[in-house]
């Protein structure tokens, strides 16, 4: 249950860009997460309450955007979207290719409460 | 347009958004460079051991500081939830040996390797291995600053583990199949499927049997660490 620790550095994160923009409040936070970084997003919507509590982001809504996993194909070249434990080009049929995407685990964008001026 | 993602959702006309763009292990992978940098300074090699629980990581170690420890100066770091019993294994071997116990947290991160890094003399190690903590799911989202991902299989455990975690054995640069003296007896388990599960993730890294009770194909596994060390210094 390592999403407890990954929630917890996204608390950090969305905690400065907060006080960066003297936000009281966050309202929305927008996650990407790719299958293969090893983060499941109902373990992760689980988690963030508990380490949201008692921060800016106590009320707010975490939105996760799951990735599609897309290999490139060293042999031909094509690109495949493809599952989780069969990262094989779907046009050749070749094991060696390049993720491309799907192994990402990025705070996309903070939207913030009111603003102290 | 979807409603997972929030793409769907308009912005108020006085909503305030920041584009952030940010990984959310960014801190974790910041230390964890740092690690690297301060085990390259000492031009010593670090090698992340990972695997389920009784995989024999810690016997795996012992054999190979019996083997090679007149010829390279091996340090250990341990991650366990709790207790110093595989620790005082290895300082029985003649070796540094630092504990980390983790509590109830599922795996080793950046700072904690750092914080045992202070405790550890490095100038005249050759090699650290940094025990991980048995489990073959959470260890692999954490860089500790190792130089080498190393995962052991246990054949016990069946062969088709690359397929179940599959993010672990693509984060693999060597995978060792340990047991092997139990592959006669359990007859279930083929080397060659298991190789084959870790090629359809489009893991090209080396496979090997190794039994370190019997010390067969120890030698496969003790020539690749020399050839690493080697390449370090």
């Amino acid at each position: 249950m390592h999403e407890l620790a990954i929630c917890q550095a996204l608390i950090g994160q969305v905690t400065d860009v907060a006080r960066k923009e003297n936000a009281d409040s966050v309202s929305d936070i927008y996650v990407s997460v790719g299958p293969l970084s090893g983060v499941e997003g109902p373990l992760m919507q689980n988690a963030f309450p508990i380490a949201a509590a008692g921060t800016v982001a106590d009320s707010a809504t975490l939105h996760l955007d799951a990735t599609p996993i897309r290999v490139r194909c060293e042999e031909c070249g094509a690109e495949s979207e493809v599952t989780m434990n069969k990262l094989v080009c779907t046009q050749c049929g070749d094991w060696r290719t390049t993720l491309v995407s799907g192994d990402e685990l990025l705070l996309q964008r903070v939207v913030l409460g009111e603003i102290n001026v | 347009m979807c409603d997972t993602c929030g793409c769907n959702v308009t912005p108020a006309a006085d909503e305030h958004a920041v584009e952030v763009l940010q990984g959310l292990l960014d801190a974790n992978d910041h230390e964890a460079l740092h690690n690297r940098e301060h085990f390259s300074r000492h031009n010593v090699l670090a090698i992340n051991l990972m695997s389920s629980p009784g995989a024999g990581k810690t016997t795996l170690l012992e054999a190979t500081i019996e083997a090679l420890g007149s010829d390279l100066n091996i340090a250990v770091v341990e991650g366990d939830l709790e207790t110093e019993n595989d620790a005082n294994r290895i300082r029985a071997k003649g070796v540094p040996a630092i504990q980390i116990s983790t509590g109830s947290a599922c795996h080793l991160d950046a700072h904690m390797v750092h914080h045992a890094l202070h405790e550890l003399d490095l100038d005249d190690v050759d090699i650290v291995f940094i025990e991980n903590v048995g489990n073959l799911v959470c260890p692999a989202s954490f860089d500790l600053g190792q130089h080498i991902n190393v995962a052991l299989l246990s054949t016990p455990e069946g062969d088709d583990k690359p397929a179940k975690y599959p993010v672990m054995f693509r984060a693999a640069d060597l995978v060792l199949i340990t047991k092997s003296d139990l592959l006669e007896v359990l007859g279930d388990f083929d080397p060659d499927a298991a190789e084959n599960y870790l090629r359809q993730i489009a893991n090209p890294a080396p496979l090997y049997k190794v039994s370190a009770r019997t010390g067969t194909g120890m030698d496969a596994w003790l020539d690749w660490i020399r050839r690493e060390a080697g390449s370090r210094e």
